[in-house]
């Protein structure tokens, strides 16, 4: 194994939960936002993070890079445990890690030109001479496809596409190995999508940046990642080489998001699920999607199924049906109006 | 026979600045048009505009006829009676759109009353019955439900069963499931289908999301910069795009399949509405750009039967395929 595919950061049984009250005198309920995911990320690759709201990609993310903690599970940076959060040691790592959010103008301070902005991370971690840090703010700016005099521009003057760069700019400022992209580009237009997924991937060819690239939007995904992993309440239930997935999905829901895949061109097609995205605080038994799913057997509703490879090509995907340990049942009716 | 609705040479401006900029649309009588633009573009007004639903510093001329009767500026019963009747709207986010502290079979039987004149147990009655069409489990129950008992996309079936509660001729869902996670996306649009086969209601859809429209609507008007600068038949427009727009808008959408490479991205961004170019709106972004693009705004103008573009040099039916195959 060379240098190059020795893991930058792994994540191995994220656990994450919450304690919610349902009504002010109700009884406190546990949700579990995160329910057992591990993953990988390499150097100058991106993984893919899909699924809907509520799936615990966006805590997931948090969690890998440090923001929170997860309750149970751990993440390791270069072989190296996760310090806990705003110890000397944690604060040393985060400068190797940086994230980018999905509303630039809310990652923004309004009250503080780009320039300002972009030398922040600089003087947190103590990089390079006030004297230099103009020059450095400038090359970043460049870097990001922003001119040099925008420096003095407040976030409100610019774009969104524009903001989202300036964003970008202050993420790479300290150079760092990771990058964690949480919905990215779901705030622009379409037209300036395009331009910040190139970006991106500039950036990750020039810089070998690692990217968790967390998205509702397949198509996203597969223009941006190396590997892919779908969520469904708390857990990863399939992961991939994009192009697979995308063209032949093992898990039932990773089929439903495909074919919801808008198509221009293309008409009907699409599987609907029954009923919708499942409350993580009534998290039905067995496999979460059983109460969606088409080919739900009774195993199903009783065994949580684990993501391991599949024979046939080895795809991780867990899926009792998928992995033919049941037969494809015909969905389980009763639980799904329950569900709906 | 007059087309349902018909918009001419409709302009909106608010304290001076033009938002929209001369819309001319028609809706036939059971007919899904679909309205597609960047955020600005003029795709929402141009709907609040026709109906009235304006704030008053917004300044409207132009002509919009329902079944040829003018409705522009008409009295407030005119109009009250129209909406929510004939023609009714849905918006993006179903929870704000609902009153928070009234109960779901409250707020539909209120929209009974208003336009069918029913009242308790009959309207209760029709409302459970329209939750029942919009496709809501145990819908008996769910009229006492508040809307924050339920999902975004019950919220969305409630908004959609009352605007059916007036039995309207048309339509009008702005932007109905970009709020919502993509399973539920899909589940609504097959509603909306469902029902326009059921009932023969026109849809106008109001989108940004090219793939959402193709699969919903029949005809496709693209928008820029507050005008209409593309209008043809769905399968034409993503087949063979005249307006360098419209295709610049498919081209930049990351493809399913295929190698990967870098997305043509459309460069720039639109232009403010107070600092329009002189000539055609897109010119400065266009890669088939011409002096003469900067003289004057392009008409639209037919470039194939039933297919129009507001550009003078619009892409020839081989040139955009190659394009989007590229």
């Amino acid at each position: 194994m060379s240098v190059n595919d020795e893991p930058l950061l792994h994540a191995q049984d994220l656990v994450r939960r919450y304690a919610v009250r349902r009504g002010m005198f109700g009884r406190p309920a546990e949700v579990r936002a995160v329910d057992g995911v591990s993953l990988t990320l390499r150097r100058g690759q991106t993984l893919g993070l899909v699924g809907e709201s509520g799936c615990g990609k966006s805590t997931t993310g948090r969690m890998v890079l440090g923001l929170e903690m997860p309750d149970s599970g751990g993440v390791a940076f270069r072989n190296e445990r996760m310090p806990p959060p705003g110890t000397p040691e944690w604060r040393r790592l985060r400068a190797r890690m940086a994230m980018v959010y999905q509303d630039p103008l809310g990652a923004l301070d309004r009250r503080l030109d780009i320039g300002v902005q972009v030398a922040e991370p600089l003087e947190i971690h103590g990089i390079g001479t006030r004297a230099d840090r103009p020059a450095r703010v400038e090359a970043l700016l460049r870097s990001v496809g922003l001119r040099p005099d925008q420096a003095r521009s407040f976030p409100h003057e610019l774009s969104g596409g524009q903001r989202q760069r300036a964003v970008l700019a202050r993420a790479l400022a300290t150079a760092p190995d990771l990058l964690v992209c949480d919905e990215p580009i779901s705030a622009l237009d379409v037209s300036i999508q395009a331009q910040v997924m190139n970006l991106l991937s500039e950036v990750q060819a020039r810089t070998g940046v690692a990217m968790l690239f967390i998205s509702h939007d397949l198509r996203a995904v597969r223009q941006m990642s190396h590997r892919v992993a779908v969520m469904y309440l708390g857990r990863v239930v399939e992961e991939g080489e994009p192009d697979d997935v995308l063209r032949a999905p093992a898990h039932p829901y990773a089929q439903a998001l495909v074919s919801a895949i808008p198509h221009p061109g293309r008409r009907g097609g699409r599987i609907v699920l029954k009923g919708d995205p499942p409350n993580p605080a009534a998290r039905p038994t067995g496999c979460a999607f059983h109460p969606r799913c088409a080919v739900a057997a009774a195993v199903c509703a009783r065994d949580v199924p684990a993501l391991k490879p599949r024979a046939a090509d080895r795809r991780l995907v867990a899926c009792h049906v998928a992995q033919g340990e049941a037969a494809p049942g015909a969905g389980l009716p009763r639980h799904a109006l329950e569900a709906a | 026979m007059p087309p349902l609705v018909e918009i001419a040479g409709l302009t909106a401006t608010f304290d001076g600045v033009p938002a929209l900029r001369g819309v001319d649309l028609s809706v036939g009588r059971g007919e899904a048009v679909a309205l597609v633009g960047e955020s600005g573009c003029g795709k929402s007004v141009t709907w609040l505009a026709a109906l009235g639903l304006l704030p008053g510093k917004a300044r409207v001329a132009g002509s919009v006829r329902l079944d040829g009767q003018e409705i522009l500026n008409a009295p407030p019963a005119t109009l009250d009676a129209l909406r929510g009747g004939r023609v009714a709207m849905i918006f993006q986010d179903p929870a704000s759109s609902l009153n928070p502290v009234h109960r779901i079979g409250r707020q539909i039987t209120e929209a009974l009353a208003l336009h069918r004149g029913l009242r308790g147990a009959a309207a209760r009655e029709e409302a459970r019955r329209l939750l029942d069409r919009v496709g809501m489990p145990d819908s008996r129950r769910r009229l006492d439900a508040y809307p924050h008992e339920l999902s975004g996309g019950q919220n969305q079936r409630v908004m959609i069963a009352m605007a059916l509660a007036g039995s309207p001729e048309l339509l009008v869902a702005d932007e109905p499931t970009t709020a919502l996670d993509v399973t539920i996306q899909a589940q609504i649009l097959e509603l909306l289908a469902e029902i326009r086969r059921d009932t023969g209601m026109a849809l106008v859809l109001i989108s940004h999301d090219l793939g959402v429209v193709a699969e919903t609507c029949e005809r496709v008007c693209v928008m820029y910069a507050g005008r209409i600068v593309e209008e043809t038949a769905a399968a034409d427009l993503f087949a063979a795009p005249a307006h360098p727009y419209a295709a610049g808008l498919l081209a930049a959408l990351p493809p399913i399949d295929g190698p990967r490479r870098p997305l043509a991205a459309i460069p720039g961004g639109v232009p403010e509405p107070w600092a329009m170019p002189p000539g055609c709106p897109y010119a400065p972004r266009c890669p088939r750009r011409v002096a003469a693009c900067d003289e004057a705004v392009p008409r639209l103008a037919t470039v194939a039967p039933a297919h129009r573009a507001a550009c003078i040099r619009p892409l020839p039916e081989g040139a955009a395929r190659e394009l989007l195959s590229a």
